[in-house]
């Protein structure tokens, strides 16, 4: 397919997820959030943790639906080795937490509501990711 | 039930598109981000589609009175720019950009069970837990 239609099909199904998230519970669609409720200290119990991790067991069926539609799944293997995957993720772990949202989040969700605060937060992580591609890539 | 269903179904959509999108892919992520290298703007096309289909979709489901299958609908009502925001959307990018995982196709992406992944998505959550106790204390 063409290198711009799947992402382009791609981010309309992320799309028509939020909607159905907002229609049908009332809820934006942050990945961050649903998961970060789901920690400690306070986690959500009852009907409010049952939602979130029938949600995050969806995300990680979907690759399967893909496999099974188009032969792949999607998935692609890590760039770069271990300790660089558990400090990304530790750090992605404490901005999401702190900057409360992320690509989905902000990004997807809180645009289209118009929000200032994710325009700011998109604006930010967006910089940041590119400067820091930047410096891994072409600085060291 | 029926909200479990429906939040089901609404993830394997997510995961399905994040998967399609190439979000998934960490190669094609950093290839987004990397503008003075082979700039790959594919991943522009995913922001700008869910953006778009998002803005109208909400505009309808938001003009009914309440959702289908909940009392209220609950949206972020803040409005005030302060550090924890711009601070935080700073570090999740360098994070974003140093592993090439945001947390959505980080968990979609432990299901072709990798460890390493496992790795970044166990510390990712610690990162979070550590917030959330910093938090409440503070």
């Amino acid at each position: 397919m063409d290198q711009f239609i799947s992402p382009t099909l791609g981010g309309a199904l992320i799309a028509l997820s939020a909607i159905l998230m907002m229609g049908l519970l009332g809820r934006i669609t942050g990945i961050s959030g649903i998961l970060g409720n789901l920690l400690p200290p306070a986690p959500a119990r009852g009907g409010e943790a049952m939602w979130r991790v029938a949600f995050i067991a969806g995300l990680l069926g979907g690759p399967l639906l893909l496999q099974a539609f188009t032969g792949d799944s999607g998935i692609g293997a890590p760039v770069v080795g271990l300790p660089m995957m558990i400090l990304g993720g530790f750090i992605v772990g404490v901005g999401t937490a702190l900057g409360s949202g992320c690509t989905s989040g902000h990004g997807i969700c809180g645009l289209s509501r118009l929000s200032k605060r994710s325009f700011v937060a998109v604006g930010t992580f967006m910089a940041t990711g590119v400067a820091t591609v930047f410096v891994v890539r072409h600085l060291l | 039930m029926a909200r479990i269903i429906a939040a089901l179904a609404a993830g394997l959509i997510f995961g399905l598109g994040l998967a399609l999108a190439g979000m998934t892919d960490p190669a094609r992520v950093i290839g987004f981000l990397d503008l003075a290298g082979a700039w790959n703007p594919a991943l522009a096309f995913v922001m700008g589609a869910g953006v778009i289909v998002t803005f109208i979709g909400y505009r309808l489901v938001l003009a009914r009175p309440k959702p289908a299958l909940d009392a209220k609908f609950q949206i972020p009502t803040r409005t005030d720019i302060d550090l924890p925001l711009v601070g935080g959307a700073a570090l999740f990018g360098i994070g974003w950009g140093l592993a090439g995982y945001c947390p959505g196709p980080a968990l979609s992406s432990l299901i072709a069970g990798n460890g390493d992944v496992f790795a970044l998505v166990g510390a990712m959550i610690a990162g979070m837990i550590v917030v959330r106790f910093a938090r409440m204390r503070g």
